[in-house]
């Protein structure tokens, strides 16, 4: 096996190198990226859509040229040449992408580590609060008061993305607690008390949620800003980012939850700080304002009602509505 | 093609199926003779095939249109996790493993029958109530929580459906356990004088790898199984949150079976491809043993990568990155075999057959899905597309045009051995063409409907992505089409078709040594070792003059019957 | 069940015998042995996943084992293990008795294991019906019992495959010393299950 090594060659590779490098940065497969982070993932991606590009362009082009160039000639029933190998031509062919997962494996760890993947802070978790135990019920919610009374000291590690190496050790400038049911996501921000099901951040503020689930398994996935995270019933995990760009952008369920697990959706709201404090505040005076009526029920935008809507659609019941409209203290321990 | 008639080779094939009974009685009994074993498979799987299609067509038809209106949210659940398990479960595990490897092995390695024909045969015929005990499960509910039945929802959904999914699953790796110890010791056990492993076919190898993985996998999926099915029947709580247990225990033994069950599905389809590419590219391998030892690597570093689908979920950081690591290596001995591939065509006297151009499609579609798989290995990445469309195209990628075309390959170079007849070559490339438009119009705009937001497994989207679905549906159909052609061929050559000699090829492998089909007991006379596996133009070289593969053949072996 | 298996297949073996014998230092040309070793490495992959998950489990539980079940009783289970250790020597001494021909010794010694494993059978369900705990009371013992009860599994099915060698070593020669795969086989099994048990007991009784 020749290597041809003329100027045909050359001029291959070079044009071969010139159309990876371009579809690498004109691909346009990825949606907006909203944050930071989500602009490494992508340099990311565009790395390795220049390199599979150009495999792919060798790989099918010596497909291509030899179905042409080498097909049986009719007539012709000889064999080909007995070639059986060319050691350094295969040591040359394992190390070349040997060598390119080195490279793809260093840099997917760097962007890993600097979107704060790596965050030891996260580690505190503190997971395994006992669930509450119902009989004749299959999955229970845990109880809020039921973690208080029993502290217990977690063994594993923290899941999902901390901080950033920047900003690590501090506390989030907003953390907002993030609970996933069949079939919705409920949104608690501790500092305040309001429960929404949509979220509403500010623009360049870091955000930290913490995730968790009511039944099952859910993803919470923010594709514009290339985050994702399972929801796990009883095992915290986090997502911790800075919104750059102001605008709406869907949150999505990713992991199968049930029949409606495809309309599990809702919405982001990035918002200049002044816009998000007006909404917290709007959104304080609905709901102390449902204190003050001291009716059991909620507000007209109380999560419960939200849902109560569209309960029979989704089939949740009455039970499961009962546990999320939010205690009268306001502060779900979630 | 070269056809031409040896007179006492065909008579001699028709004196081995004129004894006794109508031929095809045999295939519906508990036959103990691993060609007829074979072949059972590979009939019986096909038919759980066309099941798994019609699923997914109904999948396809689901997502047409944005709303969920063709089937019930419930059922369209099901569809897809039924779909996913018979292709996998019924048809590509079995098919690949139990079909060529029991039809192949003890015919390439100059052995008489499998070491042990009857478990051969228990093991076969496990397939078939695994399998009807799985569809029967529509009746009752069928299972919803996806092929991986990830917990807790699968033990708080249809109780009934999940059991069954359990039983049969456990049925069925039984019989892929089974199996694999026979191929083991088979391979190790039983080759003929003189063949050392060095002289062993590469899909022996590639056996040798994916019956190891089975060996050592296939046990932990049946205990995640066994805890699961504890769960929901008795009500334990091993994966239940409510009550101290952990879904992510369960994740990981699954994907401790699952994930080396991908290359359980694409490892003999890579033997096979070693085996089909010399034969028309009338070469040898390049490299045999980077190839053989490949595979070795392949399985070895199979077992260590599981967490890989998991990035998302319970794994801690430092886990991720080994994970991550591990999973990239893979990329060095499956890129020495696509290389070696290459190696092997270039510069050929390539026959463009139906055979050869399913092979050289296989190393085409199966490169975009391993090249889509280095992708989501890389953990940043995959956070943004893990459970979404970019990975339903990886596996479609690496499952359909890897394993699938894998197996239309090995069909169509095999045909001949297993009936005695050739495959009309018109019809194999309408059908590789068809194929091959269909495929990628169904799979590959999924790789954009991921990366901009649509999640896997769900009935309805958002109607931004309604075009490109609509695509894929009709690409589907198209593939739903492509799959006519080949069966109508099938059919009719088995019945109709031109005779084929015992060695059609030309190719130098054992299994050529003997009549098409072989006999009973494989064959008439010893069979001798005169060339390693893949010594094509060794002869043209050594005798100088231009003789033709058959006459050379003819010369070595007089009476190649 | 691979017993008879061979047999049958013994003409289409025959060719391979011949082959092996005579290509090799004359070994033993039968396969049977080298597949219920694979048989046996993929039943030790059920185990080592489920002691995996059972490690995982009470790794990341807080208050593993919870009040009052802190002490597992170390009397009976302990005389258990050790019965169940000895009657892989006892059944040792039955598979030497064949090699040297020794049929009534094959009988007694395979009959004092299967005597030891019915008490070792009998032994765990008294414990089963003595334990403070059931099996849904909570994770350490859910994965107590299933464990144990995996386990206990595979020795009744060993304690069958003795009891089969028995049944079958009525017929005078239907073991010797050329032929006694089955003996072989239970033996094999016997001592899996031995082994098992071993690594069972550390990690549910010892740890
Ligand atoms: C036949 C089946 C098959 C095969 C062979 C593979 C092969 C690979 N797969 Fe795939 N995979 C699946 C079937 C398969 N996969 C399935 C079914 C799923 C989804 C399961 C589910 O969730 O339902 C999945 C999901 C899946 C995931 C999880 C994605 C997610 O859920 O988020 C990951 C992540 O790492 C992954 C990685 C890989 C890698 C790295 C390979 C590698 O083996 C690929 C290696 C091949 C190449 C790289 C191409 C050839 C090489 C070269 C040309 C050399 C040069 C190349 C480089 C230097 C890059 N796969
Ligand atoms: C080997 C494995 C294999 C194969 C061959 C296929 C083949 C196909 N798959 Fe499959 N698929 C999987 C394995 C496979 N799939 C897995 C593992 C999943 C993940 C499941 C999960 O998430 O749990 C999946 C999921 C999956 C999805 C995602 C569902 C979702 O996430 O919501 C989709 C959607 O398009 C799909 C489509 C198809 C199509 C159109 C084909 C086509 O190639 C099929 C073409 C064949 C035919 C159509 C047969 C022809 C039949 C006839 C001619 C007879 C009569 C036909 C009719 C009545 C129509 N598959
Ligand atoms: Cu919640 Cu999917
Ligand atoms: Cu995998």
């Amino acid at each position: 096996m020749n290597i041809p090594s003329n100027i045909t060659t050359l001029i291959a590779g070079i044009v071969l190198t010139l159309v990876s490098l371009w579809v690498g940065q004109n691909h346009g497969l990825l949606p907006v990226a909203a944050s930071e982070e989500a602009g490494r993932v992508d340099g990311l991606f565009n790395t390795m859509m220049t390199i599979a590009t150009g495999l792919f362009l060798i790989v099918q082009g010596v497909l291509i040229y030899s179905a042409v160039r080498f097909r049986q000639r009719p007539g012709d029933n000889t064999d080909g040449p007995p070639i059986r190998g060319n050691i350094p031509l295969e040591i040359v062919w394992t190390a070349i992408p040997a060598t390119i997962i080195l490279v793809i494996g260093v840099y997917s760890f760097d962007v890993y580590s600097s979107m704060g993947g790596l965050d030891p802070m996260a580690s505190h978790d503190h997971r395994a609060q006992e669930m509450a135990h119902q009989p004749g019920s299959a999955i229970a919610a845990p109880l809020p008061g039921t973690e208080a009374a029993k502290p217990a000291q977690s063994k594993q590690v923290a899941l999902g993305v901390g901080a950033s190496p920047g900003t690590q050790g501090q506390a989030a400038d907003l953390s907002v607690n993030v609970m996933g049911l069949q079939f919705a996501w409920i949104f608690t921000y501790p500092d305040s008390g309001v429960t929404t099901s949509e979220l509403h951040i500010p623009v360049g503020k870091e955000v930290q949620l913490n995730i968790t689930a009511q039944d099952v398994l859910h993803a919470f996935w923010l594709p514009q800003f290339r985050l994702k995270q399972d929801a796990i019933p009883g095992r915290p995990s986090e997502l911790r980012f800075r919104a750059q760009k102001v605008g709406e952008y869907p949150i999505v369920c990713a992991e199968l939850c049930g029949s409606y697990h495809g309309a599990m959706k809702s919405q982001i709201f990035v918002e200049s700080p002044e816009d998000f404090d007006a909404w917290l505040q709007s959104q304080i005076a609905a709901n102390s304002d449902n204190l003050q009526q001291a009716v059991a029920y909620g507000s007209e935008r109380s999560e419960a009602d939200y849902l109560a809507a569209r309960a029979p659609e989704l089939g949740i019941d009455a039970n499961t509505l009962g546990q999320v409209r939010p205690p009268a203290a306001g502060h779900h321990a979630i | 093609m070269a056809q031409t008639q040896v007179p006492p080779e065909a008579a001699k094939a028709a004196h081995a199926t004129g004894n006794g009974g109508p031929e095809w009685r045999k295939y519906i009994s508990f036959s103990t003779d691993h060609k007829v074993i074979g072949i059972q498979y590979l009939v019986t799987t096909f038919l759980f095939f066309l099941v798994g299609g019609a699923l997914a067509t109904a999948v396809r038809t689901e997502l047409a249109t944005p709303q969920a209106d063709f089937v019930s949210r419930e059922l369209y659940n099901s569809l897809f996790t039924v779909h996913a398990t018979v292709m996998i479960f019924l048809w590509i595990v079995p098919a690949g493993t139990g079909g060529f490897g029991n039809y192949l092995i003890p015919l390439m390695i100059g052995a008489r029958d499998m070491a042990f024909p009857k478990l051969n045969a228990v093991a076969f015929w496990m397939i078939p109530p695994g399998g009807i005990l799985l569809l029967s499960s529509f009746f009752v509910g069928a299972p919803g929580a996806g092929w991986t039945s990830y917990p807790p929802l699968s033990i708080v959904s249809g109780k009934a459906g999940e059991m069954i999914w359990i039983l049969s699953v456990l049925i069925l790796g039984t019989s892929s356990i089974l199996g694999a110890i026979n191929f083991l010791v088979t391979i190790i056990k039983m080759r003929m004088p003189g063949m050392g492993y060095n002289q062993m076919p590469l899909f022996c190898w590639a056996m040798m790898s994916a019956s190891a993985l089975i060996l050592l996998s296939t046990p932990v999926l049946a205990g995640a199984l066994i805890l699961l099915s504890f769960d929901l029947i008795v009500g334990t709580t091993f994966f239940n949150p409510t009550g101290g247990g952990d879904p992510i225990v369960y994740q990981h033994m699954f994907w401790f079976y699952s994930h080396p069950a991908v290359y359980i599905m694409i490892l003999p389809m890579f033997g096979m491809i070693s085996e089909i590419l010399p034969v028309h590219a009338r070469k040898p391998i390049f490299g045999y043993k980077a190839i053989a030892y490949s595979s070795l690597a392949i399985s070895f570093l199979g077992l260590i990568v599981w967490a890989h689908h998991m990035f998302t979920s319970g794994t801690p950081a430092w886990l991720r990155m080994f994970f991550m690591i591990t999973t990239m290596i893979i990329a060095v001995p499956t890129g020495i075999k696509v290389f070696s591939w290459l190696a092997t065509l270039w510069g050929g006297k390539l026959r463009l057959n139906s055979a050869l151009l399913f092979g050289m499609g296989f190393v085409s579609m199966f490169v975009i899905g391993g090249l889509s798989g280095i992708m989501v290995a890389s953990v940043p990445f995959d956070i943004h597309v893990h459970d979404t469309y970019f990975v339903v195209a990886h596996l479609h990628y690496v499952l359909f045009g890897g394993s699938m075309f894998g197996i239309y390959s090995g069909l169509y170079h095999w045909f001949p051995k297993m009936t005695g007849r050739m495959l009309n070559e018109t019809w194999g490339k309408i059908h590789f063409v068809l194929t091959l438009v269909g495929f990628n119009m169904c799979f590959l705009p999924m790789h954009w409907l991921g990366l901009q937001g649509m999640p896997r497994r769900v009935a309805e989207y958002d109607p931004e992505f309604a075009t490109i679905n609509l695509v894929c549906t009709i690409g589907s159909y198209i593939l739903a089409v492509s799959t006519i052609p080949f069966i109508i061929n099938a059919v009719w050559s088995w019945i109709y078709g031109t005779k084929a000699t015992g060695n059609p090829w030309q190719a130098l492998t054992l299994e050529w040594q003997t009549a098409s089909p072989p006999p009973v007991e494989n064959f008439y006379d010893e069979p001798v070792l005169w060339s390693g596996p893949y010594d094509y133009g060794t002869d043209l070289l050594q005798s100088g003059e231009d003789k033709s593969v058959e006459e050379l053949l003819a010369e070595v072996n007089a009476n190649p019957g | 069940m691979q017993g008879s298996t061979v047999d049958s297949g013994q003409t289409a073996l025959n060719y391979q015998t011949e082959a092996i014998a005579s290509g090799h230092h004359g070994e033993h040309p039968d396969h049977r042995i080298f597949g219920v070793i694979m048989f046996l490495i993929a039943e030790s992959m059920i185990f080592l996943g489920l002691f995996a998950a059972y490690l995982t489990f009470k790794l990341n539980t807080p208050d593993w084992r919870p009040e009052g079940e802190s002490e597992l009783e170390l009397l009976l289970p302990g005389i258990n293990t050790l019965i169940l250790i000895a009657s892989s020597f006892v059944l040792h001494q039955g598979d030497s008795a064949i090699k040297k021909n020794n049929q009534a010794g094959l009988r007694i010694w395979f009959g004092a294991t299967a005597l030891m494993g019915a008490v070792f059978l009998c032994g765990q369900i008294y414990e089963y019906f003595h334990l403070p705990f059931g099996l849904k009371s909570n994770l350490f013992a859910s994965t107590f019992y299933v464990l144990t009860g995996f386990h206990g599994l595979h020795v009744l099915f060993g304690l069958l495959l003795i009891l089969g060698v028995l049944w079958r070593s009525r017929k005078a020669d239907h073991y010797n010393s050329e032929h006694h795969f089955g003996v072989e086989a239970a033996e094999l099994y016997w001592h899996f299950v031995d082994v098992v048990w071993i690594v069972l007991f550390t990690l549910l009784y010892l740890l």
